[in-house]
């Protein structure tokens, strides 16, 4: 695997993360998150389940709320202020573990309603992008289908294809590939490493470590809401520093 | 008792399926076979007695109801056909019943189209509108050419119809705002729903039309009055909508929380979300009961009776006064009940209809 070809010219940092802190009730879900992405940066997320990964980058664009701290995306700085939030979310394309497409919509209605509506991109020019991505993610003949007539991996695909429409500069992965069948998985990584490639700025929160290898920049390890570990991702397999990130490689990489 | 056994896909002709159907379900064992006899006839023997009251020893012409009585010991048709212009039309005047006969047609017509779904598009609205101001100007008159008529005057079917339907339509979209502000962050918003919505589904509809109809008039400056139509309109509007509301929250809370943060997370605004993901997705939730609070409503617009509006049910009940024919209760409400039942049958059919068709292709 030549690193050369994915080398990364990184620019100024797009999102900042400052000691962010979040309960839920009593629960300390996020313990002062400190996290700095630039700009055409590939983070990859790992973590056992309940250690707050999903939460931090759910926090990026508001999904969820964080209580102390500073989240800056793109310059601008996350609080209550409901037009920032709607900036950031323009910006930000999520793509989700259960991909949460519009099921009474068709594929192609999918892909073009944000644009329509939050861009105010004129219909057929919506259509036209909306045909490129399509196109990109190799399912260009869906278009006209519904969410539940396509397999679990196309609709997947047809979710990054509907983030994309909105030409963010920033995309945020959660599980994408969890709840896909396994054979199902690589379609979905293709695509994923297609834009990598194309310098796209990428929050992954993964298991998928040979993903992770040839993709990120930098890799962190998360555990009861705390960064335990944030490394170059030669680092991070060869030589984890923290005993709890060695144990986690330890069970996910050895079955 | 009898079970249920898959009729055989192929093999002989109808009336052999038939008796091999008859025989697995309804004879299979000795106790099955006495249970069959002895239903069976007895269901027979009331079916023969219906049949007989309604049709063989049923009279279908004379001229009141002692003529009735001495023509034979059935059913007294001859009332419908005497009364029926009464029962459907009431005190509208006589001479401009076609007026209110021509609305009803209207409305109904309007009615069986918004049922196709190649028609729900942008003309329908404004073929909505005109067709209520049609009516409106057929009900009132007073232009044209047309003789006046007070809305107190208005009577039977077409009252019924107008109450319902108006209702259903601004009870609807009553409903949609009433369930988005139960679910509010704003806490006023939230509140102001919530009592509305409590207080509404906390008290018989009777009440509700008698403080519409009673205490309205206060709260109005003096000399503006309000027609008693409107009054009744309003609170059945408010009583149903609160109703349909309850229904929508429930489609609300049911849809999957990933619906919305994905609206959310691609920078919808609340109202576009609302509008484009989570009404057309939560309506079709709840369809059912959606329908099944319509019927009711239509069903409960019979109560304007009590404040002195006459609606089907009630020139039905005045029919019945008329000494000429005073005692043929049956008749006049199997008469009644055959048009209530026929709306009621058509609503719950198309609901059943609309869910699978709108579920097609998206399920998964």
């Amino acid at each position: 695997m030549s690193e050369a070809a994915i080398a990364p010219k990184l620019g100024a940092p797009i999102i900042e993360m400052r000691d962010v802190n979040k309960w839920y009730g009593e629960f300390h879900v996020l313990r002062n998150v400190n996290m700095q992405v630039k700009k055409g940066e590939k983070v990859v997320i790992c973590g056992p389940s309940g250690s707050g990964k999903s939460t931090a980058i759910r926090c990026i664009n508001r999904l969820e709320e964080h209580q102390k701290g500073q989240i800056i995306v793109d310059g601008i700085e996350l609080t209550a202020n409901l037009k920032n939030i709607e900036l950031i979310r323009r910006e930000v394309g999520m793509v989700f573990q259960q991909f949460n497409l519009f099921p009474h919509l068709t594929v192609l209605e999918n892909l073009t309603l944000a644009p329509i509506w939050v861009r105010k991109v004129p219909k057929k020019e919506a259509e036209e992008t909306a045909m490129y991505y399509l196109n990109r993610v190799r399912i260009p003949e869906q278009a006209n289908k519904y969410p539940g007539q396509l397999s679990g991996g196309q609709q997947q695909r047809v979710a990054i294809a509907r983030s994309l429409c909105m030409k963010p500069n920033i995309m945020l992965f959660d599980e994408p590939t969890s709840a896909l069948d396994p054979e199902m998985v690589k379609e979905v990584l293709d695509v994923m490493v297609g834009l990598a490639n194309e310098g796209m700025t990428m929050i992954c929160v993964t298991h998928e470590m040979g993903f992770a290898r040839t993709v990120a920049d930098t890799m962190v390890f998360m555990d009861r809401g705390e960064v335990v570990e944030t490394s170059a991702p030669e680092e991070f397999f060869a030589a984890p520093k923290n005993e709890r990130t060695r144990a986690f490689l330890g069970q996910i990489l050895h079955h | 008792m009898a079970t249920t056994t898959m009729l055989p896909a192929s093999g002989p002709n109808g009336a052999q399926r038939f008796a091999v159907w008859v025989r697995a379900n309804l004879f299979n064992s000795i106790g099955n076979s006495i249970i069959t006899i002895v239903f069976g006839s007895f269901a027979l023997w009331v079916l023969w007695n219906i049949v007989k009251w309604g049709v063989i020893d049923a009279v279908w012409v004379a001229p009141n109801m002692r003529a009735c009585q001495a023509a034979g010991t059935g059913a007294c048709w001859a009332f419908v056909g005497e009364k029926w212009r009464f029962i459907l039309f009431g005190r509208y005047p006589y001479e401009e019943q076609w007026r209110s006969a021509l609305v009803t047609l209207i409305l109904f017509g309007m009615t069986g189209a918004s049922f196709v779904p190649k028609l729900w598009r942008l003309e329908m609205v404004y073929a909505w509108v005109a067709a209520w101001i049609i009516c409106g100007v057929l009900m009132w008159g007073g232009v044209l050419g047309l003789a006046p008529v007070e809305s107190d005057l208005w009577s039977g079917l077409p009252l019924t119809l107008i109450l319902s339907l108006i209702s259903m339509i601004f009870g609807f979209v009553l409903a949609i705002f009433l369930a988005l502000g139960r679910r509010s962050n704003l806490p006023i918003v939230k509140l102001v729903c919530t009592v509305f919505i409590e207080v509404m589904r906390g008290v018989p509809l009777i009440t509700v039309l008698f403080m519409a109809s009673l205490m309205l008039p206060l709260f109005l400056p003096p000399g503006f009055s309000v027609s008693k139509l409107l009054r009744a309109v309003i609170a059945i509007t408010m009583f149903l909508g609160a109703y349909q509301a309850e229904d929508l929250r429930a489609g609300l809370m049911a849809l999957p929380k990933g619906q919305y943060e994905a609206a959310d997370a691609l920078g919808l605004s609340y109202w576009r979300k609302t509008k484009s993901i989570v009404l057309p997705q939560a309506i079709t939730i709840v369809i059912p009961p959606l329908v099944g609070n319509l019927i009711g409503n239509f069903k409960n617009t019979s109560l304007v009776s009590i404040i002195s509006l006459l609606d089907l049910m009630s020139t039905t009940q005045v029919a019945l006064v008329d000494p000429n024919w005073r005692g043929l209760t049956s008749e006049a409400y199997l008469f009644l009940g055959a048009i209530y039942f026929a709306a009621c049958f058509a609503m719950s059919r198309y609901s059943q209809w609309l869910e699978v068709l709108l579920n097609k292709g998206k399920r998964r």
